[in-house]
Protein backbone atom coordinates (compact mmCIF):
# COMPACT_ATOMS: atom_id res chain seq x y z
CA UNK A 1 0.00 0.00 0.00
CA UNK A 2 2.63 2.48 1.03
CA UNK A 3 4.95 1.48 -1.78
CA UNK A 4 2.31 2.21 -4.39
CA UNK A 5 1.49 5.53 -2.78
CA UNK A 6 5.11 6.60 -2.70
CA UNK A 7 5.54 5.53 -6.30
CA UNK A 8 2.45 7.56 -7.30
CA UNK A 9 3.56 10.65 -5.42
CA UNK A 10 7.13 10.63 -6.73
CA UNK A 11 6.58 12.29 -10.16
CA UNK A 12 4.60 15.18 -8.67
CA UNK A 13 7.14 15.60 -5.89
CA UNK A 14 9.97 15.68 -8.41
CA UNK A 15 8.09 18.20 -10.55
CA UNK A 16 7.44 20.46 -7.57
CA UNK A 17 11.09 20.23 -6.58
CA UNK A 18 12.31 21.22 -10.05
CA UNK A 19 9.66 23.78 -11.07
CA UNK A 20 8.87 25.34 -7.69
CA UNK A 21 11.22 24.64 -4.79
CA UNK A 22 14.54 24.93 -6.59
CA UNK A 23 13.57 28.05 -8.60
CA UNK A 24 12.30 29.80 -5.47
CA UNK A 25 15.45 28.82 -3.57
CA UNK A 26 17.56 30.32 -6.36
CA UNK A 27 15.51 33.52 -6.31
CA UNK A 28 15.89 33.76 -2.52
CA UNK A 29 19.65 33.37 -2.86
CA UNK A 30 19.91 35.86 -5.74
CA UNK A 31 17.88 38.45 -3.87
CA UNK A 32 20.67 38.62 -1.29
CA UNK A 33 23.49 38.96 -3.80
CA UNK A 34 25.05 41.77 -5.80
CA UNK A 35 24.47 42.50 -9.47
CA UNK A 36 27.39 41.38 -11.60
CA UNK A 37 29.19 43.53 -14.14
CA UNK A 38 27.63 41.67 -17.09
CA UNK A 39 24.21 41.15 -15.64
CA UNK A 40 24.88 38.01 -13.60
CA UNK A 41 24.99 37.75 -9.84
CA UNK A 42 28.04 38.04 -7.61
CA UNK A 43 29.01 38.06 -4.01
CA UNK A 44 29.12 39.81 -1.50
CA UNK A 45 25.82 39.05 0.15
CA UNK A 46 23.77 42.13 0.92
CA UNK A 47 20.33 43.34 2.01
CA UNK A 48 20.59 46.30 -0.30
CA UNK A 49 18.12 44.88 -2.84
CA UNK A 50 15.41 45.00 -0.20
CA UNK A 51 16.32 48.39 1.27
CA UNK A 52 16.02 49.87 -2.23
CA UNK A 53 12.26 49.64 -1.80
CA UNK A 54 12.45 52.64 0.51
CA UNK A 55 13.54 54.67 -2.51
CA UNK A 56 10.51 56.83 -3.41
CA UNK A 57 10.81 55.71 -7.05
CA UNK A 58 10.11 52.08 -6.15
CA UNK A 59 7.83 52.99 -3.27
CA UNK A 60 5.64 54.72 -5.84
CA UNK A 61 5.48 51.54 -7.92
CA UNK A 62 4.44 49.46 -4.90
CA UNK A 63 1.85 52.06 -3.92
CA UNK A 64 0.45 52.26 -7.46
CA UNK A 65 0.19 48.47 -7.66
CA UNK A 66 -1.73 48.41 -4.38
CA UNK A 67 -4.22 51.14 -5.20
CA UNK A 68 -4.87 49.89 -8.73
CA UNK A 69 -5.50 46.37 -7.41
CA UNK A 70 -7.76 47.82 -4.69
CA UNK A 71 -9.72 49.92 -7.20
CA UNK A 72 -10.19 46.90 -9.47
CA UNK A 73 -11.37 44.82 -6.50
CA UNK A 74 -13.93 47.43 -5.42
CA UNK A 75 -15.24 47.79 -8.98
CA UNK A 76 -15.50 44.01 -9.32
CA UNK A 77 -17.48 43.96 -6.09
CA UNK A 78 -19.86 46.64 -7.32
CA UNK A 79 -20.43 44.80 -10.61
CA UNK A 80 -20.49 41.29 -9.16
CA UNK A 81 -22.80 41.62 -6.16
CA UNK A 82 -26.01 42.49 -8.01
CA UNK A 83 -25.14 39.95 -10.69
CA UNK A 84 -24.60 37.20 -8.11
CA UNK A 85 -27.89 38.17 -6.46
CA UNK A 86 -29.62 38.01 -9.83
CA UNK A 87 -28.20 34.55 -10.60
CA UNK A 88 -28.99 33.18 -7.15
CA UNK A 89 -32.62 34.26 -7.52
CA UNK A 90 -33.17 33.10 -11.08
CA UNK A 91 -34.41 29.59 -10.36
CA UNK A 92 -34.18 27.09 -13.18
CA UNK A 93 -32.00 29.27 -15.41
CA UNK A 94 -29.28 29.47 -12.74
CA UNK A 95 -26.87 27.15 -14.52
CA UNK A 96 -27.17 28.96 -17.82
CA UNK A 97 -26.53 32.35 -16.22
CA UNK A 98 -23.64 30.93 -14.24
CA UNK A 99 -21.97 29.43 -17.30
CA UNK A 100 -22.26 32.80 -19.04
CA UNK A 101 -20.05 34.15 -16.25
CA UNK A 102 -17.59 31.26 -16.44
CA UNK A 103 -17.39 31.24 -20.24
CA UNK A 104 -14.74 33.98 -20.48
CA UNK A 105 -12.52 31.82 -18.22
CA UNK A 106 -12.14 29.46 -21.15
CA UNK A 107 -11.10 32.11 -23.62
CA UNK A 108 -7.58 33.41 -23.73
CA UNK A 109 -6.69 36.12 -21.22
CA UNK A 110 -4.30 37.65 -23.75
CA UNK A 111 -7.05 37.90 -26.35
CA UNK A 112 -9.47 39.44 -23.88
CA UNK A 113 -6.85 42.06 -23.09
CA UNK A 114 -6.25 42.67 -26.78
CA UNK A 115 -10.00 43.17 -27.26
CA UNK A 116 -9.75 46.27 -25.06
CA UNK A 117 -6.76 47.56 -27.00
CA UNK A 118 -8.88 47.23 -30.10
CA UNK A 119 -11.71 49.23 -28.50
CA UNK A 120 -9.72 51.88 -26.67
CA UNK A 121 -6.80 52.95 -28.81
CA UNK A 122 -6.62 56.24 -30.71
CA UNK A 123 -7.80 54.63 -33.93
CA UNK A 124 -9.91 52.09 -32.03
CA UNK A 125 -13.61 51.49 -32.30
CA UNK A 126 -14.78 53.92 -29.61
CA UNK A 127 -12.71 56.85 -30.87
CA UNK A 128 -13.58 56.12 -34.50
CA UNK A 129 -17.29 55.96 -33.69
CA UNK A 130 -17.19 59.19 -31.70
CA UNK A 131 -15.32 60.92 -34.51
CA UNK A 132 -17.77 59.64 -37.12
CA UNK A 133 -20.61 60.97 -35.03
CA UNK A 134 -18.82 64.29 -34.76
CA UNK A 135 -18.80 64.18 -30.99
CA UNK A 136 -15.07 64.69 -30.80
CA UNK A 137 -12.41 65.99 -33.14
CA UNK A 138 -9.22 64.55 -31.72
CA UNK A 139 -9.21 61.01 -30.33
CA UNK A 140 -9.63 60.68 -26.58
CA UNK A 141 -6.60 59.21 -24.78
CA UNK A 142 -8.43 56.09 -23.60
CA UNK A 143 -5.57 53.62 -23.72
CA UNK A 144 -2.23 53.63 -21.88
CA UNK A 145 -3.32 55.02 -18.53
CA UNK A 146 -4.24 53.76 -15.07
CA UNK A 147 -7.94 53.71 -15.94
CA UNK A 148 -7.40 51.35 -18.87
CA UNK A 149 -5.40 49.00 -16.63
CA UNK A 150 -8.15 48.98 -13.99
CA UNK A 151 -10.74 48.30 -16.68
CA UNK A 152 -8.68 45.41 -18.05
CA UNK A 153 -8.26 43.92 -14.59
CA UNK A 154 -11.96 44.16 -13.79
CA UNK A 155 -12.75 42.53 -17.12
CA UNK A 156 -10.24 39.75 -16.51
CA UNK A 157 -11.04 38.91 -12.91
CA UNK A 158 -14.75 39.63 -12.53
CA UNK A 159 -15.70 35.91 -12.55
CA UNK A 160 -13.45 35.34 -9.51
CA UNK A 161 -15.69 37.74 -7.59
CA UNK A 162 -19.03 36.51 -8.92
CA UNK A 163 -18.48 32.83 -8.11
CA UNK A 164 -17.78 33.02 -4.34
CA UNK A 165 -20.52 35.64 -3.91
CA UNK A 166 -22.96 33.43 -5.74
CA UNK A 167 -21.91 30.43 -3.63
CA UNK A 168 -22.70 32.23 -0.36
CA UNK A 169 -25.93 33.77 -1.63
CA UNK A 170 -27.05 30.39 -2.87
CA UNK A 171 -26.52 28.77 0.53
CA UNK A 172 -28.30 31.58 2.36
CA UNK A 173 -31.60 30.73 4.02
CA UNK A 174 -34.28 32.75 2.17
CA UNK A 175 -36.46 32.83 5.27
CA UNK A 176 -34.01 35.26 6.86
CA UNK A 177 -34.73 37.90 4.23
CA UNK A 178 -38.45 37.11 4.47
CA UNK A 179 -38.33 37.54 8.23
CA UNK A 180 -36.67 40.89 7.78
CA UNK A 181 -39.40 41.96 5.35
CA UNK A 182 -42.12 40.67 7.69
CA UNK A 183 -40.66 42.77 10.47
CA UNK A 184 -41.12 45.85 8.30
CA UNK A 185 -37.75 46.33 6.61
CA UNK A 186 -37.82 47.90 3.17
CA UNK A 187 -36.10 45.80 0.44
CA UNK A 188 -33.02 48.00 0.51
CA UNK A 189 -32.79 47.76 4.30
CA UNK A 190 -33.00 43.98 4.09
CA UNK A 191 -30.27 43.96 1.46
CA UNK A 192 -28.01 46.27 3.46
CA UNK A 193 -28.55 44.88 6.93
CA UNK A 194 -29.32 41.18 6.37
CA UNK A 195 -28.16 39.90 2.98
CA UNK A 196 -24.89 41.81 2.74
CA UNK A 197 -23.59 40.93 6.25
CA UNK A 198 -24.47 37.27 5.65
CA UNK A 199 -22.41 37.44 2.45
CA UNK A 200 -19.26 38.45 4.34
CA UNK A 201 -17.39 35.15 3.75
CA UNK A 202 -18.05 35.30 0.01
CA UNK A 203 -17.13 38.98 -0.08
CA UNK A 204 -13.83 38.27 1.63
CA UNK A 205 -12.99 35.26 -0.51
CA UNK A 206 -13.87 37.08 -3.73
CA UNK A 207 -11.95 40.20 -2.77
CA UNK A 208 -8.80 38.21 -2.10
CA UNK A 209 -9.20 36.10 -5.23
CA UNK A 210 -9.34 39.35 -7.23
CA UNK A 211 -6.88 41.49 -5.29
CA UNK A 212 -3.99 39.00 -5.21
CA UNK A 213 -3.73 38.34 -8.97
CA UNK A 214 -4.35 42.04 -9.71
CA UNK A 215 -1.46 42.98 -7.43
CA UNK A 216 0.87 40.65 -9.31
CA UNK A 217 -0.44 41.45 -12.78
CA UNK A 218 2.03 41.92 -15.56
CA UNK A 219 0.27 41.43 -18.87
CA UNK A 220 -2.65 43.82 -18.33
CA UNK A 221 -0.49 46.71 -17.18
CA UNK A 222 2.03 46.01 -19.92
CA UNK A 223 -0.50 46.04 -22.77
CA UNK A 224 -3.09 48.54 -21.51
CA UNK A 225 -0.89 50.76 -19.33
CA UNK A 226 2.00 51.22 -21.69
CA UNK A 227 5.17 52.64 -20.23
CA UNK A 228 3.34 54.99 -17.87
CA UNK A 229 1.74 52.41 -15.61
CA UNK A 230 4.64 50.39 -14.22
CA UNK A 231 3.45 47.93 -11.56
CA UNK A 232 5.43 45.49 -9.41
CA UNK A 233 4.98 42.74 -12.02
CA UNK A 234 6.43 44.96 -14.73
CA UNK A 235 9.28 45.97 -12.44
CA UNK A 236 10.14 42.30 -11.88
CA UNK A 237 9.97 41.47 -15.57
CA UNK A 238 12.07 44.49 -16.49
CA UNK A 239 14.82 43.65 -14.01
CA UNK A 240 15.09 40.15 -15.41
CA UNK A 241 15.09 41.23 -19.06
CA UNK A 242 16.22 44.65 -20.23
CA UNK A 243 17.59 46.09 -16.98
CA UNK A 244 19.44 42.85 -16.21
CA UNK A 245 19.50 43.49 -12.47
CA UNK A 246 18.56 40.00 -11.33
CA UNK A 247 19.20 40.48 -7.60
CA UNK A 248 16.84 43.44 -7.42
CA UNK A 249 14.27 41.64 -9.59
CA UNK A 250 14.52 38.63 -7.28
CA UNK A 251 13.96 40.83 -4.22
CA UNK A 252 10.95 42.46 -5.91
CA UNK A 253 9.47 39.02 -6.73
CA UNK A 254 9.82 37.92 -3.14
CA UNK A 255 8.23 41.13 -1.81
CA UNK A 256 5.30 40.56 -4.20
CA UNK A 257 5.03 36.93 -3.19
CA UNK A 258 5.20 37.74 0.53
CA UNK A 259 2.31 40.20 0.22
CA UNK A 260 0.22 37.70 -1.78
CA UNK A 261 0.94 34.84 0.62
CA UNK A 262 0.32 37.02 3.66
CA UNK A 263 -3.13 37.99 2.41
CA UNK A 264 -4.06 34.42 1.49
CA UNK A 265 -2.89 33.02 4.82
CA UNK A 266 -4.75 35.73 6.72
CA UNK A 267 -7.89 34.79 4.83
CA UNK A 268 -7.36 31.10 5.52
CA UNK A 269 -6.93 31.72 9.19
CA UNK A 270 -10.34 33.31 9.19
CA UNK A 271 -11.70 29.99 8.10
CA UNK A 272 -12.01 30.55 4.36
CA UNK A 273 -11.44 27.37 2.44
CA UNK A 274 -10.70 28.53 -1.05
CA UNK A 275 -8.87 25.47 -2.22
CA UNK B 1 -39.77 46.28 -9.82
CA UNK B 2 -36.59 45.35 -7.94
CA UNK B 3 -36.35 42.11 -9.85
CA UNK B 4 -36.53 44.13 -13.07
CA UNK B 5 -33.81 46.50 -11.90
CA UNK B 6 -31.55 43.58 -11.08
CA UNK B 7 -32.18 42.02 -14.47
CA UNK B 8 -31.26 45.25 -16.29
CA UNK B 9 -28.09 45.45 -14.24
CA UNK B 10 -27.27 41.81 -15.00
CA UNK B 11 -27.76 42.36 -18.72
CA UNK B 12 -25.34 45.28 -18.49
CA UNK B 13 -22.68 43.18 -16.75
CA UNK B 14 -23.12 40.33 -19.24
CA UNK B 15 -22.74 42.81 -22.07
CA UNK B 16 -19.54 44.09 -20.47
CA UNK B 17 -18.24 40.50 -20.28
CA UNK B 18 -19.12 39.40 -23.79
CA UNK B 19 -19.55 42.34 -26.16
CA UNK B 20 -15.84 43.24 -26.47
CA UNK B 21 -15.01 39.76 -27.77
CA UNK B 22 -18.01 39.78 -30.11
CA UNK B 23 -16.93 43.11 -31.58
CA UNK B 24 -13.41 41.76 -31.97
CA UNK B 25 -14.77 38.78 -33.90
CA UNK B 26 -17.09 40.92 -36.07
CA UNK B 27 -14.22 43.17 -37.18
CA UNK B 28 -12.13 40.16 -38.20
CA UNK B 29 -14.53 39.97 -41.17
CA UNK B 30 -14.08 43.61 -42.09
CA UNK B 31 -12.87 44.36 -45.60
CA UNK B 32 -11.03 47.47 -44.44
CA UNK B 33 -7.79 47.66 -42.55
CA UNK B 34 -9.24 50.43 -40.41
CA UNK B 35 -11.86 50.27 -37.70
CA UNK B 36 -14.62 51.37 -40.05
CA UNK B 37 -16.97 48.73 -41.42
CA UNK B 38 -16.56 48.42 -45.18
CA UNK B 39 -18.20 45.14 -45.92
CA UNK B 40 -17.74 41.44 -45.31
CA UNK B 41 -14.49 39.80 -46.30
CA UNK B 42 -12.45 36.73 -45.47
CA UNK B 43 -9.33 38.58 -46.50
CA UNK B 44 -7.74 38.48 -43.03
CA UNK B 45 -8.31 34.78 -42.66
CA UNK B 46 -6.59 34.23 -46.00
CA UNK B 47 -3.70 36.38 -44.79
CA UNK B 48 -3.59 34.28 -41.64
CA UNK B 49 -3.28 31.08 -43.62
CA UNK B 50 -0.30 32.59 -45.45
CA UNK B 51 1.56 33.75 -42.37
CA UNK B 52 4.37 31.26 -41.77
CA UNK B 53 5.43 32.69 -38.39
CA UNK B 54 1.95 32.48 -36.96
CA UNK B 55 1.43 28.95 -38.25
CA UNK B 56 4.74 27.79 -36.86
CA UNK B 57 3.94 29.43 -33.52
CA UNK B 58 0.54 27.72 -33.49
CA UNK B 59 2.25 24.38 -34.18
CA UNK B 60 4.66 24.94 -31.31
CA UNK B 61 1.82 25.89 -29.01
CA UNK B 62 -0.09 22.74 -29.87
CA UNK B 63 2.91 20.46 -29.35
CA UNK B 64 3.72 22.12 -26.02
CA UNK B 65 0.12 22.04 -24.82
CA UNK B 66 -0.44 18.40 -25.80
CA UNK B 67 2.79 17.09 -24.27
CA UNK B 68 2.45 19.23 -21.14
CA UNK B 69 -1.21 18.25 -20.71
CA UNK B 70 -0.44 14.55 -21.02
CA UNK B 71 2.38 14.69 -18.49
CA UNK B 72 0.54 16.95 -16.04
CA UNK B 73 -2.62 14.83 -16.24
CA UNK B 74 -0.79 11.57 -15.51
CA UNK B 75 1.42 12.98 -12.72
CA UNK B 76 -1.44 15.00 -11.24
CA UNK B 77 -3.91 12.12 -11.23
CA UNK B 78 -1.42 9.77 -9.56
CA UNK B 79 -0.56 12.45 -7.00
CA UNK B 80 -4.22 13.17 -6.27
CA UNK B 81 -4.84 9.48 -5.67
CA UNK B 82 -1.82 9.22 -3.37
CA UNK B 83 -2.90 12.34 -1.46
CA UNK B 84 -6.41 10.93 -1.11
CA UNK B 85 -4.97 7.74 0.42
CA UNK B 86 -3.01 9.73 2.92
CA UNK B 87 -2.44 13.49 3.11
CA UNK B 88 1.02 14.95 2.72
CA UNK B 89 1.55 18.44 4.09
CA UNK B 90 4.62 19.05 1.96
CA UNK B 91 3.07 18.11 -1.35
CA UNK B 92 -0.25 19.87 -0.66
CA UNK B 93 1.61 22.96 0.53
CA UNK B 94 3.75 22.94 -2.59
CA UNK B 95 0.72 22.60 -4.86
CA UNK B 96 -1.05 25.42 -3.04
CA UNK B 97 2.05 27.60 -3.34
CA UNK B 98 2.28 26.91 -7.07
CA UNK B 99 -1.38 27.93 -7.51
CA UNK B 100 -1.02 31.24 -5.69
CA UNK B 101 2.43 32.32 -6.87
CA UNK B 102 2.00 35.27 -9.24
CA UNK B 103 2.75 34.17 -12.82
CA UNK B 104 5.53 36.68 -13.27
CA UNK B 105 7.31 35.34 -10.17
CA UNK B 106 6.98 31.76 -11.42
CA UNK B 107 8.38 32.89 -14.76
CA UNK B 108 11.44 34.74 -13.52
CA UNK B 109 12.28 32.10 -10.91
CA UNK B 110 12.15 29.36 -13.56
CA UNK B 111 14.31 31.49 -15.82
CA UNK B 112 16.87 32.03 -13.05
CA UNK B 113 16.83 28.33 -12.19
CA UNK B 114 17.24 27.16 -15.79
CA UNK B 115 20.08 29.58 -16.41
CA UNK B 116 21.78 28.41 -13.25
CA UNK B 117 21.30 24.71 -14.05
CA UNK B 118 22.52 25.16 -17.62
CA UNK B 119 25.91 26.16 -16.30
CA UNK B 120 26.36 22.51 -15.42
CA UNK B 121 24.43 21.00 -18.31
CA UNK B 122 24.97 21.48 -21.98
CA UNK B 123 21.44 22.73 -22.65
CA UNK B 124 19.69 25.91 -23.74
CA UNK B 125 16.23 27.39 -23.39
CA UNK B 126 13.79 25.84 -25.86
CA UNK B 127 10.69 23.73 -26.22
CA UNK B 128 11.76 21.42 -23.39
CA UNK B 129 12.04 24.24 -20.85
CA UNK B 130 8.64 25.58 -21.91
CA UNK B 131 7.10 22.12 -21.57
CA UNK B 132 8.66 21.60 -18.14
CA UNK B 133 7.37 24.97 -16.98
CA UNK B 134 3.87 24.22 -18.30
CA UNK B 135 3.74 20.80 -16.63
CA UNK B 136 4.83 22.51 -13.41
CA UNK B 137 2.13 25.16 -13.34
CA UNK B 138 -0.73 22.98 -14.60
CA UNK B 139 -0.02 20.11 -12.18
CA UNK B 140 -1.84 21.78 -9.27
CA UNK B 141 -4.97 22.37 -11.39
CA UNK B 142 -5.12 18.66 -12.26
CA UNK B 143 -4.68 17.59 -8.62
CA UNK B 144 -7.43 19.97 -7.41
CA UNK B 145 -9.95 18.73 -9.99
CA UNK B 146 -9.22 15.01 -9.56
CA UNK B 147 -9.08 15.23 -5.76
CA UNK B 148 -12.53 16.84 -5.75
CA UNK B 149 -13.96 13.78 -7.51
CA UNK B 150 -12.09 11.34 -5.26
CA UNK B 151 -13.81 12.86 -2.23
CA UNK B 152 -17.05 11.21 -3.37
CA UNK B 153 -15.39 7.86 -4.14
CA UNK B 154 -16.34 4.93 -1.94
CA UNK B 155 -13.20 3.28 -0.53
CA UNK B 156 -15.16 0.06 -0.20
CA UNK B 157 -15.18 -0.45 -3.98
CA UNK B 158 -11.41 -0.80 -4.13
CA UNK B 159 -11.42 -3.04 -1.07
CA UNK B 160 -14.04 -5.26 -2.69
CA UNK B 161 -11.87 -5.59 -5.80
CA UNK B 162 -8.90 -6.56 -3.67
CA UNK B 163 -10.98 -9.05 -1.67
CA UNK B 164 -11.84 -10.64 -5.00
CA UNK B 165 -8.16 -11.08 -5.71
CA UNK B 166 -7.11 -7.94 -7.55
CA UNK B 167 -3.74 -6.48 -6.67
CA UNK B 168 -3.67 -2.94 -5.41
CA UNK B 169 -2.58 -1.61 -8.77
CA UNK B 170 -5.19 -3.63 -10.68
CA UNK B 171 -7.88 -2.29 -8.36
CA UNK B 172 -6.67 1.24 -9.05
CA UNK B 173 -6.57 0.66 -12.80
CA UNK B 174 -9.86 -1.16 -13.23
CA UNK B 175 -12.04 0.38 -10.51
CA UNK B 176 -10.74 3.79 -9.49
CA UNK B 177 -9.54 5.17 -12.83
CA UNK B 178 -12.84 4.48 -14.64
CA UNK B 179 -14.70 6.20 -11.82
CA UNK B 180 -12.35 9.19 -12.10
CA UNK B 181 -12.50 9.37 -15.91
CA UNK B 182 -14.80 12.43 -16.16
CA UNK B 183 -12.67 14.35 -13.66
CA UNK B 184 -9.47 13.33 -15.43
CA UNK B 185 -10.92 14.57 -18.72
CA UNK B 186 -11.99 17.85 -17.12
CA UNK B 187 -8.56 18.24 -15.55
CA UNK B 188 -6.86 17.63 -18.89
CA UNK B 189 -9.11 20.24 -20.51
CA UNK B 190 -8.16 22.76 -17.85
CA UNK B 191 -4.45 21.94 -18.17
CA UNK B 192 -4.68 22.27 -21.95
CA UNK B 193 -6.38 25.66 -21.84
CA UNK B 194 -4.00 27.15 -19.26
CA UNK B 195 -1.06 25.82 -21.26
CA UNK B 196 -2.15 27.02 -24.69
CA UNK B 197 -3.06 30.44 -23.29
CA UNK B 198 0.03 31.19 -21.22
CA UNK B 199 2.14 34.13 -22.25
CA UNK B 200 3.89 35.46 -19.14
CA UNK B 201 5.79 32.34 -18.03
CA UNK B 202 6.32 31.03 -21.56
CA UNK B 203 7.89 34.23 -22.87
CA UNK B 204 10.49 34.10 -20.09
CA UNK B 205 11.54 30.47 -20.50
CA UNK B 206 11.22 30.14 -24.30
CA UNK B 207 14.25 29.97 -26.52
CA UNK B 208 14.72 31.35 -30.02
CA UNK B 209 13.18 28.28 -31.64
CA UNK B 210 10.14 27.98 -29.40
CA UNK B 211 7.95 31.00 -30.12
CA UNK B 212 4.37 30.14 -29.14
CA UNK B 213 1.07 31.50 -30.44
CA UNK B 214 0.48 33.81 -27.44
CA UNK B 215 4.02 35.17 -27.92
CA UNK B 216 3.30 35.87 -31.59
CA UNK B 217 -0.02 37.50 -30.69
CA UNK B 218 1.64 39.61 -28.04
CA UNK B 219 4.30 40.79 -30.50
CA UNK B 220 1.60 41.74 -33.04
CA UNK B 221 -0.47 43.50 -30.37
CA UNK B 222 2.52 45.55 -29.24
CA UNK B 223 3.13 46.66 -32.82
CA UNK B 224 -0.42 47.90 -33.16
CA UNK B 225 -3.85 46.59 -33.93
CA UNK B 226 -4.22 44.59 -37.12
CA UNK B 227 -7.36 42.88 -38.39
CA UNK B 228 -5.29 39.74 -38.80
CA UNK B 229 -4.94 39.71 -35.04
CA UNK B 230 -8.73 39.84 -34.77
CA UNK B 231 -8.90 36.87 -37.12
CA UNK B 232 -6.40 34.78 -35.17
CA UNK B 233 -8.18 35.69 -31.91
CA UNK B 234 -11.50 34.61 -33.37
CA UNK B 235 -10.02 31.28 -34.47
CA UNK B 236 -8.59 30.65 -30.99
CA UNK B 237 -11.76 31.64 -29.13
CA UNK B 238 -13.87 29.51 -31.48
CA UNK B 239 -11.45 26.59 -31.15
CA UNK B 240 -11.40 26.71 -27.36
CA UNK B 241 -15.18 27.16 -27.33
CA UNK B 242 -15.63 24.06 -29.48
CA UNK B 243 -13.31 22.13 -27.18
CA UNK B 244 -15.34 23.14 -24.12
CA UNK B 245 -18.60 22.18 -25.85
CA UNK B 246 -17.27 18.78 -26.92
CA UNK B 247 -15.95 18.01 -23.45
CA UNK B 248 -19.26 19.07 -21.87
CA UNK B 249 -21.08 16.73 -24.25
CA UNK B 250 -18.74 13.88 -23.37
CA UNK B 251 -19.23 14.54 -19.69
CA UNK B 252 -23.01 14.66 -20.02
CA UNK B 253 -23.07 11.19 -21.61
Amino acid sequence: MNRLRRFFLAPAAALLAVTLAAPLAIVCAYSLMTRGAYGGVERPFTFENYTRFWDPLYGAIVWRSCWIAAAATVLCLVLAFPLALFIARSGARKNLYLSLVILPFWTSFLIRTYAWMFLLRDTGLINTLLQELGAIHDPLPLLYNNGAVILGLVYGFLPFMVLPLYATLERMDPSLAEASADLGARPFQTLWRVTLPLCAPGLRAGSILVFVPCLGTYLTSDLLGGSKTILIGNLVQNQFTSARDWPFGAAASLVLMAVAMGLLLAARRQGEQML
Amino acid sequence: MRRGGLAVYAVGVYAFLHVPLLILAVFSFNASKFTVWQGFSLHWYAALAQDRDLIEAAGNSLIIAIVATALATVCGTLAAYALWKRASGWISGGLYLSLVTPEIVTGVSLLAFFQWAFRFLNLRLGMHTVILAHVGFSLAYVVVVVLARLRSFDRGLEEAAMDLGATEFTAFRTVTVPYLAPAIAAAAMLAFTVSIDDYVITSLVAGVDSQTLPMAIYALARRGVSPMLNAVSTVIVAGLGALVLVSERLRAR
